[in-house]
């Protein structure tokens, strides 16, 4: 694949820059193509198991598609005490898929995440890397509302 | 060279030679799950850990001699964590003879942890044969923490894997299964007899002439043998 | 512009300053926090108000890193005026501009507020949340705009390498740092000149420096606002820290939750090549040296020393048996010297100031200062820096301003997974590293999370386990296992499912975990545990022997009932109960059918009355 050709040339095929390489892939695909990993592997010529295990490993790898849009739900011990597990069940209900899944109709993906670094306003959930201080149940059935609405651009307000 | 004490005794062995070599060379036996001579030094099942003066338990299988260390590879402490470890080992795989015999050397007589019947310990022998001595390289660690396994790539067939058997060969809880193991219990206490029940059925002790396991009388409850129990090697066995 | 020389160095330093104070300025909080809140919005319309209102060119409008109130942010602050404004929406822009900065007059309603008086005040060190503050490390922050390294220079950046290099040994820059006494920030609080002095005495020409800005911790931010906010002053700590020990290469491995601080991180370092602090001949001297950054992947155990070595060399972030100790053998075997950012943050100060300067702030054993993250059941949540040996009740009352309205403070939580509930008894412990260990806590990185009486301590303990069984890597039994098991256990408790002999299990599980994890990581994870069962068992056995949970969280074990006699009959809860539960007319008393309630609080939300009531 040409595109993957040129990610593993901007680091070098060396195996101390795979993760940068796998995080751009990510960064790129949204996920990690099996077809991917099977190329990396070859040419930076490091055993497919172990370049496997790193895909694993790490949080910020999805093996899988995910979404249009991610819901990421922060569960930092100050969003979990300000109520984070509560936002977390209810997108569950409100999706109908449990966290770390995607949703039928490719919309949403929805996972957790261990801390984003704004504790003070807990609790935060972020979507599509944008934040959303001081979350409460009410406001985000609003915003997945306006998210569900079939626009094109569809644009979350604060 | 360097000069430490383990258990009280001096002992001299070469500078990065572990605290495991070092007590074998005294005749201290120190149990080990996921060590083998073979293959590198991995540190994962802390049953060889130690005491050390400063009150620290290290793993034996990969903690460097150095000069002065005092050693005690069978204090209290520990005693208890080996059973510990012993009794969580259980609770992931009770099936396995080799942890059933850990489990009798140690006292350990019951297992208080919601029992999952697995076949695997994660003890990684079977990763680093098959990377270290096959040169392969075919299976791996996947996931991390609580759900950390043992697998190929993408769970599919493996290209590299040559069928070898040496995963299987070394693996410490698939080798032969226990058969004394009934639930609601996860500890069969059978092997834990101090007179094998063998010797009026056979002419000599079954475990010692290789059948470990096999030969079945020495496995508890109403179960008895007869003629129509199957033989296995030319013994009649339980199912 | 290439230095060359300390006195180039100081001649820049003079000609910027009096250029940058010539200009009234407008600084505008780029934290997260308040970004999160919109001080992006703020900052575009300052600049379209002044741009419109002709005086573009006479106003400097900048963006700072993380202010430390993130409770009340976006925060502004105003050059030379020195008004601090909280609280800034879009719509005061215009006001700001043609009353603050035009006329001098202050807006009231943006003031701050004294808590005891009521009073509005102007400048930032009036309020109790700054006051009590020693903000050293944070001194620059809110100040100067971090993608600008002539900012930094202005202020006296780099003066310190600048002298290191031209009149001091790396021997010197050692013992200096040893009589400062500065230790780790990362948690353990190990001697840093220690440490350096023996990654020195390791054989070997290459050597490296790295610093460990993986602050997975969750609820800290603290190292986040370093890199966002003032990443020269690490960076220059780090090249200090390079000559002293003589690393030719280092790494500032960050985490890749923080794509800002990465990216900050890039602009300064490249203008710091620019400026020659980085690369060949540093300051004319035979000193060469370069930073590249490594971002983390999404681990929490990569936090561990020997860890983050592992996935700088590209493979998954388990950790190693340690002796050899990362300064003997480290990064592909080289010794190297790992830091905490606020670790190296601090090394330039302590090299201008001088060692006696900061033994003199802390205590006898904990010198210096220590960002926390002041987080979750208390008034003012920010970033704070405060001298090592305050208590944790002034950090707690003074600067966090106290418990949330009706509520009552319990504990504090410090140290993050590997750290420790301390219960409100314990409040004038001073903290510092022996302090808070004796008490069954740590330092840890700096987060500090209030916890009040509708916090559960038991679920606080398993929502860590859950965390830990999660992020440990699973390489050894003890860790893997027993934090799974531990958890099962927590979780039974916080069901009503759990008896005594589980919480005998859970204790002596939680010693052996203690005792025979490979890593800090399991060897720190039963700390939340243990602490939890030594200050608040009395939560545990009413959890398991009466079923009841007195905080009112575990949700098996309450239920959510309606007052009648506070309920006004608005209906407003019952719409959104996604159970249909709520059933009543409109002003008559709402009654919630406890068969269908799935406890999920909505209606205690959105209750305006507090009708809604968890018992």
């Amino acid at each position: 694949m040409q595109e993957i050709e040129a990610i593993i040339e901007r680091y070098g095929a060396q195996r101390r820059h795979v993760i940068s390489i796998l995080q751009d892939i990510q960064a790129q695909f949204h996920y990690l193509p099996k077809d991917a990993l099977m190329e990396v592997a070859a040419r930076v010529r490091i055993p497919l198991i172990e370049l496997y295990s790193i895909a694993t490993f790490y949080n910020c790898f999805s093996l899988l598609p995910r979404g249009e849009h991610i819901i990421k739900v922060c569960l930092g011990t100050a969003c979990h005490l300000k109520g984070g597990t509560r936002l977390v069940e209810a997108l569950e209900r409100e999706l109908g898929v449990r966290e770390g899944e995607m949703t039928p109709d490719g919309r949403f993906s929805f996972e957790t995440v261990r801390c984003v670094g704004a504790c003070a306003l807990a609790p935060l959930v972020l979507i599509d890397e944008r934040y959303y201080p001081k979350m409460t149940q009410r406001k985000m059935t609003q915003v997945l509302a306006r998210l569900r609405r079939p626009r094109p651009t569809a644009e979350a307000e604060r | 060279m360097t000069k430490l004490r383990v258990n009280g005794i001096e002992v001299e062995i070469e500078e990065g030679a572990s605290l495991l070599e070092a007590a074998q060379h005294l005749g201290i036996e120190i149990p080990t799950l996921c060590f083998h001579p073979g293959l590198s030094a991995y540190g994962a099942c802390r049953l060889c850990v130690v005491e050390l003066g400063d009150g620290r338990l290290v793993s034996a299988c990969t903690y460097p001699a150095q000069e002065g260390l005092r050693v005690r590879t069978h204090s209290p402490r520990v005693m208890r964590a080996r059973r510990m470890l012993i009794e969580l080992l259980l609770s992931i795989c009770p099936s396995s003879k080799r942890l059933q015999d850990l489990a009798a050397e140690h006292q350990v007589e019951r297992v208080r942890f919601a029992v999952r019947d697995e076949r695997c310990i994660l003890c990684g022998l079977c990763v680093r044969m098959c990377a270290e001595q096959m040169m392969a390289r075919a299976i791996g660690f996947v996931n991390r923490g609580y759900r950390r396994r043992i697998t190929t790539p993408f769970d599919l067939r493996s290209e590299v894997c040559r069928r070898c058997g040496g995963c299987l060969y070394i693996c410490p809880v698939c080798e032969a299964r226990c058969q004394g193991v009934e639930a609601p219990s996860a500890v069969c206490g059978s092997c834990m007899t101090p007179a094998p029940t063998c010797p009026p059925v056979y002419e000599d002790l079954a475990c010692y002439m290789g059948a470990a396991g096999e030969c079945g009388t020495c496995v508890g409850g109403p179960r008895t043998l007869d003629s129509h129990s199957p033989t296995v090697a030319g013994r009649r066995v339980r199912v | 512009m290439r230095v060359r020389t300390l006195e180039q160095l100081r001649a820049l330093e003079h000609e910027l300053r009096a250029t940058r104070d010539r200009k009234p300025c407008v600084r505008v909080c780029g934290g997260t926090g308040c970004r999160a809140r919109g001080s992006e919005d703020v900052l575009g319309r300052f600049r379209a108000v002044l741009e419109s209102e002709g005086l573009a060119d006479a106003v400097e409008v900048k963006f700072t890193g993380c202010h430390g109130f993130c409770e009340r942010g976006p925060l502004v602050s105003l050059a030379p005026q020195e008004v601090f404004y909280q609280g800034v929406e879009v719509d005061d822009v215009p006001a700001i501009v043609t009353q603050t900065l035009a006329r001098g007059a202050v807006i009231e309603r943006l003031l701050a507020q004294d808590p005891i008086t009521g009073k509005r005040v102007r400048q930032e060190q009036e309020i109790p949340f700054y006051r009590r503050q020693q903000r050293i490390v944070l001194r620059f922050n809110g100040v100067i705009d971090p993608t600008d390294i002539r900012e930094y220079i202005a202020l006296g950046g780099y003066r310190a390498l600048g002298d290191v290099l031209t009149h001091r040994t790396p021997e010197e820059v050692i013992e200096i740092i040893e009589r400062s006494g500065l230790r780790g920030r990362g948690g353990a609080g190990f001697p840093t000149g220690k440490k350096w002095r023996l990654a020195r005495a390791a054989p070997g020409s290459i050597k490296y420096v790295i610093c460990n800005g993986d602050e997975g911790d969750p609820g800290a931010f603290m190292d986040r606002s370093l890199l966002e906010g003032n990443p020269h002053g690490v960076i220059e700590g780090m090249i200090i820290g390079a000559y002293a020990v003589g690393a030719t290469r280092g790494i500032i491995y960050v985490r890749e939750e923080y794509p800002l601080a990465v990216r900050t991180l890039q602009i300064a370092l490249a203008q710091a090549r620019e400026y020659g602090f980085l690369g060949e001949a540093i300051f004319d001297s035979a000193f060469s040296f370069d930073i590249e950054i490594v971002r983390g992947a999404g681990a929490f155990v990569a936090g561990e020393e020997t860890a983050l070595i592992a996935a700088v060399e590209g493979r998954v972030s388990e950790p190693r048996q340690r002796p050899p100790y990362p300064v003997q053998r480290g990064v592909w075997g080289h010794p190297t010297v790992i830091n905490n950012v606020e670790t190296w943050a601090n090394v330039p100060i302590i090299l201008e100031r001088g060692p006696e300067w900061f033994a003199r702030l802390g205590t006898a054993t904990s010198k210096g200062t220590k960002i926390f993250s002041l987080v979750g059941k208390v008034a003012n949540t920010g970033l704070v820096e405060i001298p090592m040996g305050m208590t944790l009740r002034e950090l707690v009352e003074e600067i966090g301003g106290g418990a949330l309205p009706q509520r009552e403070i319990k504990a504090v939580q410090i140290g993050g997974p590997s750290g420790g509930c301390l219960p409100k008894a314990l409040f004038d412990l001073p903290i510092d590293y022996e302090s808070l260990t004796e008490a069954g806590a740590m330092m840890g990185s700096g987060g500090l999370i209030v916890m009040d009486d509708r916090t559960c301590m038991v679920d606080v303990a398993r929502y860590f386990m859950d965390f830990l069984r999660d992020e440990s890597c699973g390489k050894c039994l003890p860790c893997r296992e027993g934090t799974q098991r531990m958890y099962e256990l927590l979780t039974a408790m916080c069901e009503g499912r759990a008896t005594d002999a589980d919480l005998d299990l859970l204790e002596e599980l939680a010693q052996v975990v203690k005792e025979t994890s490979l890593c800090g990581l399991g060897q720190t994870a039963p700390n939340p545990v243990l602490t939890t069962l030594r200050y608040f068992r009395s939560e545990y056995e009413a959890h398991i022997r009466q079923k009841r949970c007195p905080a009112g969280v575990c949700k098996a074990l309450i239920r959510y009932v309606i007052n009648a006699e506070r309920c006004t009959g608005c209906v407003a809860c019952v719409q959104p109960c996604p159970q249909h539960a709520i059933s009543g007319q409109l002003k008559q008393p709402h009654v919630i059918d406890q068969e269908r309630c799935i406890k999920c609080g909505i209606c205690h939300e959105v209750c305006q009355f507090g009708a809604v009531e968890i018992v």
